[in-house]
């Protein structure tokens, strides 16, 4: 896996740029990454990306957004808003996680 | 040692035959659903093409069911894990030692606003994944003079993932064939960011669309149909105009494993990917597209998993740890239109891959269009009712082979 420099710190990442070391994220690299693909985070996005961090210990997995709506009771429509276009993909890249397996 | 399994369709049907052959004489095996009606569900994507006629996609359950095996009609309400029971909803209540869950997963219309209006079908809104929407759509197929016809997947994941893409192939096949092809744009409409997930595929199958200029719209995640204005609204508000709307509804597992406790949001069962054993309870199982494997929801799964739940129930009820381990092997054969299809084959760690299927040389081409593969297919259908579903063997591994296979 390529390594990576993001907000003065290595960090391990895939051929899309997304972080594949759980432990290597933590909140200070949000909004960096958040930033790079054009989100100016708020409170809001930040509970969108706590409930993926949570979620992703539990279930071993990214959420989906159906996954968001239905768990985390964020509306696939405010998602949306938040992360325009590709909330899936977008909120897993801001929160360091893996993207979502779409249908396999 | 009663085995109870719920669901009679391919998983289920597959597994009955594969215990019935390896458990004792003495123990029992039962089987519940809801009707005595066996649906060849790949047959529902050709027959509104003329390929097949209804007859030939539907057999009674009890007959492809093995000897020495309990059919029960009924609807199941509720399974109470802890203490090993299932109540149907006429009130019966059955035991079980080993539970194996093979109920599938279903289109649901009714989680996406405006889909099914009850006026649906009149306004050009349709889908192949019962066997009554297929035949609507042969007919609709039959009416159509052209105009704008697009084919949505609601939401990820799909019974069967390539079959959207194989309709819309055969599609565009049968409309230039009828000579209306001029005459009608095309569009293939999708919540993935490309023509299919697997990205050597999605490149693959990508570049068909374009050959045949079939237009594509990736991330587009439906929220509402508005049937009367004829056109599918995204969550991010953006509009696909139809004529012919072919949907692929949001697809979910059995509502009973919600009301249990058993499933995920889907409603599918949280197993162990490679044991098939459900993470909640040591005495339950699920097989087939009723389980929440991160492989495709297809019949090739079911076949290949077969192997490996038979040994893992058959370790358990004699007191041993499951020793046996699935590797999410699938395969799929896509009908690119005349007369031609691609096969593609993948698992849990493996992209889909060239080469020759099943042996080196001599086997169909992977990833490749050929008239042998749509022989193949069509072939398949006989295998289903007299190989696959009794249980009888073929000659091919289902754990993932890499012989005569090469990465794209």
């Amino acid at each position: 896996m390529p390594v990576t420099t993001i907000a003065g710190r290595q960090v391990h990442v895939d051929a899309e740029g997304f972080l594949t070391e759980y432990d290597e994220w933590d909140e200070s690299l949000a909004p960096v990454l958040a930033k790079a693909i054009g989100i100016e985070l708020t409170d809001r996005h930040m509970e969108v990306v706590r409930f993926l961090r949570k979620d992703y210990l539990d279930q071993k997995e990214t959420a989906t957004t159906r996954r968001v709506q239905a768990v985390g009771g964020i509306p696939v429509k405010e998602q949306f808003t938040l992360f325009p276009a590709k909330p899936g993909k977008k909120m897993a890249y801001i929160a360091g996680l893996p993207k979502p397996k779409g249908c396999v | 040692m009663h085995v109870l399994i719920l669901g009679a369709g391919t998983a289920g049907t597959m597994a009955a035959a594969g215990l019935r052959h390896h458990l004792d004489d003495g123990d029992r095996i039962t089987v519940v659903d809801v009707d005595d009606r066996h649906v060849y569900q790949p047959g529902q994507l050709l027959l509104p093409f003329g390929t097949y006629r209804e007859s030939q996609l539907v057999r009674s359950r009890r007959a492809v069911l093995p000897r020495g095996v309990d059919l029960v009609t009924g609807e199941v309400d509720a399974v109470d894990a802890a203490a090993s029971t299932v109540r149907l909803t006429d009130g019966t209540e059955l035991g079980y030692d080993q539970l194996v869950i093979a109920t599938g997963t279903s289109p649901r219309p009714d989680q996406t606003p405006g889909l099914l209006d009850g006026d649906h079908l009149a306004r050009g809104v349709h889908e192949f994944y019962t066997l009554e929407g297929s035949i609507a759509l042969r007919e609709a197929l039959a009416r159509f003079d052209g105009g704008r016809l697009v084919v949505d997947i609601a939401d990820t994941p799909v019974k069967c993932p390539v079959a959207p893409l194989e309709f819309t192939f055969l599609a565009e096949s049968f409309l230039r064939q009828r000579g209306l092809r001029d005459r009608t744009d095309l569009t293939y409409v999708t919540p993935l960011d490309g023509a299919f997930t697997k990205p050597v595929a999605a490149a693959h199958l990508g570049s068909m669309l374009d050959d045949r200029k079939i237009h594509l719209e990736p991330d587009f995640l439906l929220e509402h149909v508005d049937a009367d204005a004829g056109r599918i609204v995204s969550y991010d508000e953006r509009e696909v105009g139809f004529d012919l709307l072919v949907v692929v509804p949001v697809n979910m597992g059995a509502d009973f494993v919600a009301r249990s406790g058993l499933g995920d949001e889907l409603n599918h069962v949280r197993v162990d990917a490679h044991t098939l054993r459900s993470v909640d309870h040591g005495n339950v199982w699920a097989v087939g597209d009723a389980a929440n494997l991160p492989t495709s929801k297809a019949g090739s799964v079911a076949h290949f998993s077969m192997p490996v739940l038979v040994t893992n129930v058959t370790d358990v009820i004699a007191g041993r740890a499951p020793s046996a381990s699935f590797d999410g092997h699938a395969n799929c054969f896509i009908e690119s239109g005349d007369g031609k299809a691609l096969l593609i084959d993948f698992n849990y760690d493996t992209e889909p891959l060239t080469g020759t299927y099943p042996l080196p040389v001599v086997g169909m081409p992977l990833l490749a269009e050929s008239r042998l593969n749509h022989w193949g297919k069509l072939a398949f259908r006989h295998l289903y009712w007299n190989f696959l579903l009794p249980d009888r063997p073929l000659p091919i591994s289902s754990r993932m082979s890499m012989l005569g296979k090469h990465a794209a």
